[in-house]
């Protein structure tokens, strides 16, 4: 772990650093926010204000914690968000006793595994392990059980919870697997880039959102993402983003353009999972983390984003 | 709290969440039964880790002694969650199953009991048996608390060994009281009714 400590890049420091600064003025903010008088509704929106500001602390302090120590913690980390994201798909997809087995090998085999092939480097296993050998087996296990009573419908769906929450959340940490020409050591900070370009990207949108929203662009999926939001909320996050180049592989142009794709993605990710969530039924994923529903309504954009992310770097840069 | 108790409310947050939901009734102290519908063995462990952790220690769920009563089960049982062990087989006809459960309620403790006495194959209970009544008429200052859990039938129902991750809300419902003169099968009914009042639709199996 010391070794580990002497290998971090100064940058992250300074870019935890800036991150404690930005979080500690916001909840100066929210604090002199919550002192004023206002109505219930004022007073409502406020307390979310500083419910969110709250699971923003302990996101980086736990984010932090995992950078400091390692990717081990990292990939245990993202492993646990895999967890009870699925745990939460799975808690509101209808499921048949037929079921059982191959939902208990989705949570305790494939997806440890699936992270361990990330740990070991094993590309070529990694990417296909849930699209090849999950998508076949767990399938062929529940028709052991012969149960034909919606079998289609509900395979397909254990598959795609499987395929968002562990498949495409595992290419977050996969980044640090990636071994970029120059760039030895500081594949951590490409995860902290498309981290920070996501959640900025959320922040902005909903401020945006918020300040100037009318115009709705998918009012029965998700009402609370407007055309102004979007775009607004998206130049933003697109500037922020290109103005990281230096701690990326990038130069400030391309630094943008991936950046603008991780938006994109990010949104996409957010719409489709919205629309995912309501098709089953429900407002929000979960209730895990106090102010923003559950770990799914955190973790979706990334979950859209950080595959798209993955490849454009491994494609272009390695 | 023992670190053996820690550990297993960890390990039941992690497999089902156990997020309590208070709609009838807040946490307090109040000597309590809290009576709740029988899916999983997962059950008594889920109220119990939804509960604060200050009433936790003073709040003991019923196990059975055929199940619970040895080896590592009995180690998780007494150690970890305090459990009161009943005799659902009755080895002894003589003997009252209760009285253990009146031991821990004069000694000022609340209980987590399930009335069907037996785990069902849905989140549907079926009908209440006649101990929750006994109680109620030999101890009515004690708060009759209905709980509903909503998802466990689905994590480790009977015969399962792999439990599934799904995440369980426990529903606390507003206290019942034995009425003056409220005949036994009527209360029954009224005290499962207000534990499936708590399912509000998505009871389905």
């Amino acid at each position: 772990m010391i070794d580990h400590l002497h290998n971090i890049p100064t940058e992250f420091l300074w870019l935890f650093g800036a991150l404690v600064v930005l979080l500690g003025v916001a909840s100066m903010i929210g604090a002199i926010l919550m002192r004023r008088p206002a109505d219930d509704r004022t007073a409502a929106s406020r307390a979310n204000l500083v419910a969110r500001v709250n699971a923003w602390w302990v996101m980086v302090a736990i984010l932090a914690v995992a950078f400091l120590t390692g990717p081990t913690m990292t990939l245990i980390l993202f492993a646990l968000a895999s967890f009870f994201a699925l745990r939460e798909f799975i808690t509101l997809t209808p499921s048949r006793p037929g079921d059982r087995l191959p939902l208990s090998l989705a949570f305790f085999m494939v997806l440890p595994l699936q992270f361990v092939l990330i740990g070991m480097g094993r590309y070529g296993l990694f990417s296909i392990f849930i699209p090849v050998w999950a998508f076949l087996l767990l399938p062929s296990i529940a028709a052991l059980r012969s149960d034909v009573e919606d079998f289609l419908s509900r395979s397909a769906k254990q598959q795609w919870g499987l395929m968002v929450t562990v498949y495409c959340l595992s290419h977050a940490p996969a980044l640090l697997m990636l071994e970029i020409p120059g760039q030895a050591g500081r594949s951590a900070l490409l995860l902290f880039y498309l981290l920070l370009v996501v959640q900025m990207s959320d922040v902005m949108q909903y401020v945006f959102g918020k300040l100037f929203g009318r115009t709705k662009i998918a009012p029965v999926v998700s009402p609370s993402k407007t055309v102004e939001g979007f775009i607004g909320g998206g130049l933003a996050a697109t500037a922020i983003g290109g103005a990281m180049w230096w701690i990326t592989p990038f130069t400030p142009l391309q630094s943008a353009a991936i950046s603008a794709v991780i938006v994109l993605m990010g949104f996409l990710g957010g719409l489709t999972l919205s629309a995912v969530k309501r098709s089953l039924g429900a407002k929000d994923w979960g209730v895990m983390i106090e102010g923003h529903g559950g770990m799914l309504d955190r973790t979706d954009s990334i979950c859209f984003a950080a595959p798209v992310f993955f490849h454009i770097v491994r494609y272009f840069y390695t | 709290m023992r670190p053996s108790s820690a550990l297993l409310v960890g390990v039941v947050k992690l497999l089902v969440g156990a997020y309590a939901r208070w709609i009838g009734t807040s946490p307090a102290a109040t000597q309590r039964i809290y009576f709740a519908n029988h899916t999983s063995h997962i059950d008594t462990l889920a109220i119990w880790s939804s509960l604060p952790r200050e009433l936790r220690r003073r709040t003991r769920p019923i196990a059975a002694r055929d199940y619970w009563g040895k080896g590592v089960r009995k180690y998780i049982a007494t150690r970890g969650f305090g459990a009161v062990l009943i005799d659902r087989a009755r080895e002894n006809p003589d003997s009252d199953p209760l009285e253990p459960l009146r031991k821990a309620l004069m000694a000022g403790d609340s209980l987590i009991i399930f009335p069907e006495g037996t785990r069902g194959g849905t989140a549907t209970p079926a009908r209440f048996r006649s101990g929750l009544y006994r109680l109620a008429t030999e101890f009515p200052t004690v708060e009759l608390v209905p709980v509903y859990l909503d998802t466990l039938h689905r994590s480790l129902p009977k015969g399962a060994l792999l439990p599934v991750p799904v995440v369980c809300t426990v529903r606390f419902g507003a206290p019942l009281a034995l009425g003056a003169g409220e005949d036994k099968d009527a209360f029954l009914e009224r005290a499962r009714a207000a534990v499936i009042a708590l399912a509000d639709g998505s009871a389905s199996a």
